[in-house]
């Protein structure tokens, strides 16, 4: 028999090799980990010191009407109010889920409960193909379609929060109802038949058990549409108007927090107000993503203890 | 009312509604192509765009849009498998984990504004990169790496356990195993993956703006030293992309004949996503094949 020959002390090549993997890949990880956490960490501390620094009340900031970055109120305190465009991005974000909710679970039901051939034959395809496509396309659609068409119907410019209503409508509506196909599909099928064969007919059977039973899952489907919603920059700002006053109806131009962000940020100098307060604006952004995180989250754990 | 009537009229509005997405969905594919085709030639591909004069195209921004995204795979393709494989063959279920997961779900639900102002603040301004190819790829980076490292992780987990323990069993160490086992035979669902990635790249805007510029300077495509400034290959030259220019003709609106370049320049974008939802398909579809039944 032949003896074993070797230094057993040291690592073998095979554990070398599989601690230098381990360790590549754990240092991909923490890199992704350290962005998230860096992109917090900056964005916060940017958005933050227009309070402690510039000592701009909170409540100023969150609740004032005016904002004219650079101006001075009659009461000595800068004019930074965001009330406009946190009242247009919270109004144009649920004013498009209220009109893509009904159409997105319309569209699942046909897909999934009511003619599933034709359903992956054609909605499928558009539905997936038009998830991918650029948001300035869906930006530039609205500036050519939608806001001549709102103009010669209710008159004044056409842009506004009406228009970026639609155009967002259009943007969301694939991605929730790629999503509430999937909540659909995943309500098991003896649900129905036992609906049925208590002599249900289909659309009981759709309304009182399938819709209940997908109720999570359709819940995040637009939760998640709306934070796409809240977060689009380009296409709103295209549409919008770009007016940062309070919106007094939804066909005279207004503004949100990405569409002032991605106008201003160009033109404002590091450090001074002007440019922490858009910070402040970028931080309301980043907070609101993480609450429409939390949310799915939440809605995710309710539904599986429902089950 | 009665049951049987009721279900009648409740299908009709579904077929109704149905009816109008599929109508506006399609008229909006139609409207773009129909605006847009027209205006495409090869002239149109290829020569700069002009400011205030008619008849620019959009050849420089073609480039940059491409090379972006080349770029941009180049840095986060090794980092979302890396990432992906940590998370599928190595992390345990612990709070480290759910940690990890939880920071990678806020990353990919921030809107993509944000990523660009945060790629304008640390690359741009504090890194001093300027306007560049570089800040707008890392940018652009940050934006593709959640979702590319979710898709990779979920293409590896479709690789049936067995597959892992066979490695294992003949003496594979698990990374031998990773890469001699899995990553072979997750293949088509990695490029897949990777290709929807590079459409979504493709489109994005938002992050660009602030990161890799909104100027698109003149290049000299014989011009082949990366250093140079008018070369194509320079990574610190501003590059505006096809989408940023949509979005800059549109909103500064100085262009006489802007509507017609950005419908061209939409066709452009929207045949190129169709491109890669096709190549991705028929790529997995056919790597699945030469791997199952060879």
């Amino acid at each position: 028999m032949k003896e074993i020959h070797g230094d057993f002390s040291k690592k073998s090549k095979k554990r070398k090799l599989e601690s230098f993997g381990r360790t590549i890949s754990f240092v991909c990880i923490a890199l992704i980990v350290l962005v998230v956490l860096s992109i917090l960490y900056f964005v916060i501390s940017k958005g933050v010191s227009t309070f402690f620094v510039d000592h701009v009340s909170l409540k100023d900031f969150l609740f004032g009407t005016l904002w004219r970055p650079g101006e001075v109120g009659e009461d000595g305190n800068p004019l930074v109010g965001a009330l406009p465009m946190i009242v247009g991005s919270f109004g144009v974000t649920i004013f498009s889920a209220i009109f893509a909710t009904p159409f997105a679970i319309a569209a699942a039901i046909y897909m999934v409960e009511i003619s599933p051939k034709t359903g992956k034959k054609i909605l499928q395809p558009v539905v997936e193909l038009l998830v991918g496509i650029p948001s300035v396309v869906y930006g530039f659609i609205g500036l050519m379609v939608v806001v001549p068409t709102i103009r010669s119907i209710f008159g004044g410019t056409g842009f506004g929060i009406l228009s970026a209503t639609l155009v967002l409508f259009v943007m969301i509506l694939p991605t929730v109802t790629s999503m509430a196909v999937d909540a659909l599909q995943a309500v098991p099928r003896h649900y129905r038949e036992a609906s049925l064969a208590m002599g249900a007919t289909r659309w009981q059977t759709i309304y009182k058990v399938v819709l209940r039973a997908a109720t999570p899952g359709l819940l995040t489907a637009v939760v998640f549409g709306m934070a796409r919603a809240f977060g689009e920059a380009l296409a709103v700002q295209m549409v919008i108007g770009n007016a940062a006053m309070m919106p007094t109806s939804l066909i005279t131009p207004a503004s949100t927090l990405t569409s002032i962000l991605t106008m201003s940020m160009g033109n404002t100098v590091m450090g001074t107000l002007e440019n922490n307060v858009l910070w402040s604006l970028a931080t309301i952004l980043l907070i609101m993503a993480l609450l429409f995180n939390i949310l799915t989250r939440w809605i995710g754990k309710k539904g599986a203890m429902n089950k | 009312m009665n049951p049987k009537k009721a279900d009648k009229i409740a299908v009709g509005v579904i077929y109704m509604m149905s009816g109008i997405i599929v109508l506006i969905l399609a008229s909006l594919l139609l409207f773009i192509l129909w605006r847009g085709l027209p205006e495409i030639s090869w002239e149109f591909l290829t020569s700069p765009s002009k400011s205030f004069q008619v008849g620019g195209g959009v050849g420089i921004q073609l480039f940059n849009s491409f090379y972006l995204l080349i770029l941009t795979m180049l840095i986060s393709a090794p980092l979302a498998l890396g990432a992906a494989i940590y998370l599928s063959e190595y992390a345990k279920k612990n709070w480290v984990t759910d940690f990890i997961r939880t920071a990678i779900e806020v990353l990919s639900s921030l809107p993509s504004i944000v990523v660009g102002l945060f790629g304008f603040l640390i690359f741009v301004v504090q890194w001093d990169f300027g306007f560049s190819i570089l800040s707008g790829a890392l940018a652009l980076t940050i934006f593709n790496l959640p979702l590319l490292t979710r898709t990779i992780e979920d293409a590896l987990q479709t690789i049936p356990a067995t597959q892992r323990e066979a490695g294992l069993a003949l003496g594979l160490s698990r990374w031998e195993t990773v890469t001699r086992v899995i990553l072979p035979a997750a293949l088509p669902g990695i490029i897949t993956g990777m290709i929807l990635a590079a459409g979504r790249i493709f489109g994005e805007a938002a992050a660009l703006i602030y990161t890799a510029g909104q100027s698109a300077p003149a290049l000299d495509f014989t011009n082949w030293n990366p250093r140079s400034i008018t070369s194509p290959l320079n990574i610190m030259r501003p590059a505006e992309t096809l989408a940023v220019h949509i979005w800059k003709i549109n909103s500064e609106g100085v262009m006489p004949d802007g509507t017609q370049v950005s419908a061209g320049a939409s066709a452009v974008l929207i045949l190129a996503v169709m491109l890669f939802n096709l190549v991705s398909r028929y790529l997995g579809k056919k790597i699945q094949k030469k791997i199952t039944s060879a």
